[in-house]
């Protein structure tokens, strides 16, 4: 959103307080991502979804109960996915940014 | 009916905190508060009123308690003085910025250290720039009047921020006085139900509290709240006439005492006000033109219509029960000067700090400054900016 869109302050809620749910989507984290992130290897996924369930963020894509891969807009490269992922040899690997999305 | 009783000035905060009824009250006793919480805790074990009644572990967690319950839905309010107050901070900020019109009467108390239990403003004054708005009270009428007005003035939609009611510890808190109490169904119809727009056990209308906010949003927040204070004046006033109207006393931002054609005049607030009046008196009665300025509503500060009331004097003693420790005197000196800078004759003004830590001030001390201020509107010059009032050299 550019700066000359954001609302005035007649125009914002009183205190400060967040009147719409689930607007967290809108605020990308992946923006601070550190320098190391997760790679999928869908070859190695048995789809327990651990790493769904551990990602503190939104950056485990799933569909129809299926680990589909990852939204890098809300990944920090925080690395507990490939931590927790249960597979021998990991179906997620931590490697350098630029590896991960190649 | 209303009923003219006998009430410290503690009790007469604790009846009216029993007639408003609120929803929650989260306290804990400190000298010299303690019987205001002491009454109401009785109240609530007499079945007296509905209130849930949180007894915390400390200050901090009483304003927390009560911002929590604020945000809740809840009419909600404490009490506290000095230290209590100092401990609260963190949370006393947060209770005007998250726009929660908590209702907290302060029994006004030196600040540590030394330690010391007795009468001054350094508790309140720290707090002037919290957000909260701010009425002082000369005696057990004024801070009964006072908590029954702040229910509404805080509530109000264009306002919707906290109040603190404060009077002067002992000195009023604890002297019995005469005084009109209404009766529970006015008071009752008076604070009306409480209906926030907005709350957090609204459940099928959920929101956030207290969220980061930063670059982008931060000052846009705290525009909106200043708006508050903003209106605030104009809601004091118009509750103030309305209860006047109600039942015949009625309140603005201060009360003028023989000021209209005062050539000097004493500013000071609550108890000591009374005080000085029978000193006015007493000049005006040998042909003196003095007159008296008590503000009641210091947040918001109401400096056009001070600077309106004031202006025609030659010389004026603001005087602070606090010390700022600016090197520059008082809290309140600075803004009363700085309100009377626009006028087109500029009146002298000086400062008088007194009473800190409950040192006494009675009629000869301000008598010796109506001395002093005759002395400074008749050369238009004063010899010491501050003086530090009875203070043993």
């Amino acid at each position: 959103m550019s700066k000359d869109r954001l609302p005035g302050w007649k125009d914002l809620p009183r205190g400060g307080v967040i009147l719409e749910a689930g607007n967290a989507r809108e605020y990308e984290t992946g923006e601070w991502r550190s320098t190391i992130c997760p790679k999928w290897k869908p070859e190695k996924c048995i789809h327990c979804l651990f790493c769904w369930v551990y990602c503190p963020d939104a950056a485990i894509r799933v569909e129809n109960g299926k680990m589909i891969g990852i939204d890098y807009k809300y990944c920090k490269g925080c690395g507990i996915c490939a931590k927790e992922c249960p597979v021998k040899g990991k179906a997620i690997d931590m490697v350098p940014e630029n590896e991960a999305t190649s | 009916m209303s009923s003219k009783v006998a009430l410290t000035g503690n009790e007469a905060v604790a009846c009216a905190m029993r007639q408003i009824d609120p929803d929650v009250v989260a306290a804990y006793p400190i000298t010299p508060q303690t019987d205001i919480v002491q009454y109401f805790s009785q109240y609530v074990a007499d079945g007296r009123v509905k209130t849930e009644f949180v007894t915390v572990e400390s200050e901090h967690s009483a304003m927390s308690a009560t911002v929590g319950a604020s945000a809740a839905g809840a009419r909600a309010m404490t009490a506290t003085s000095s230290q209590g107050l100092a401990l609260m901070w963190e949370i006393v900020y947060i209770a005007s910025s998250l726009r929660l019109p908590i209702v907290m009467p302060v029994v006004n108390r030196a600040l540590s250290a030394p330690i010391n239990i007795h009468c001054d403003h350094g508790d309140t004054m720290g707090a002037r720039d919290s957000g909260w708005i701010q009425l002082y009270s000369e005696n057990a009428q004024e801070v009964y009047d006072n908590t029954l007005q702040a229910v509404r003035i805080a509530e109000h939609p264009d306002v919707l921020l906290p109040v603190m009611v404060c009077q002067d510890g002992f000195i009023t808190s604890h002297a019995l006085e005469n005084l009109v109490v209404e009766d529970d169904e006015f008071v009752k119809r008076w604070a009306g139900p409480y209906k926030p727009d907005r709350a957090l056990l609204d459940l099928d209308r959920p929101m956030t509290i207290g969220a980061l906010d930063l670059q982008d949003y931060y000052f846009e927040h705290k525009r909106s709240q200043i708006e508050a204070m903003n209106n605030a004046g104009r809601i004091v006033k118009a509750v103030g006439e309305e209860f006047g109207k109600k039942t015949g006393r009625t309140y603005g931002f201060f009360e003028a005492y023989r000021l209209d054609d005062a050539d000097i005049a004493i500013v000071v607030l609550n108890s000591t006000a009374g005080t000085a009046k029978p000193v006015v008196d007493a000049l005006r009665a040998d042909g003196i033109k003095a007159g008296l300025l008590k503000p009641r509503m210091f947040r918001p500060f109401p400096a056009a219509e001070l600077a309106a009331v004031l202006k025609g004097a030659k010389a004026i003693a603001v005087m602070d029960r606090a010390e700022g420790f600016s090197a520059m005197g008082g809290p309140i000196f600075p803004e009363i000067r700085s309100a009377l800078y626009d006028v087109e004759k500029k009146p002298v003004v000086v400062n008088y700090v007194y009473g800190l830590g409950g040192r006494n001030i009675g009629t000869k001390d301000i008598k010796a400054v109506y001395d002093e201020l005759a002395q400074v509107a008749k050369t238009g010059q004063y010899s010491r900016l501050v003086t530090y009032l009875g203070v043993r050299e």
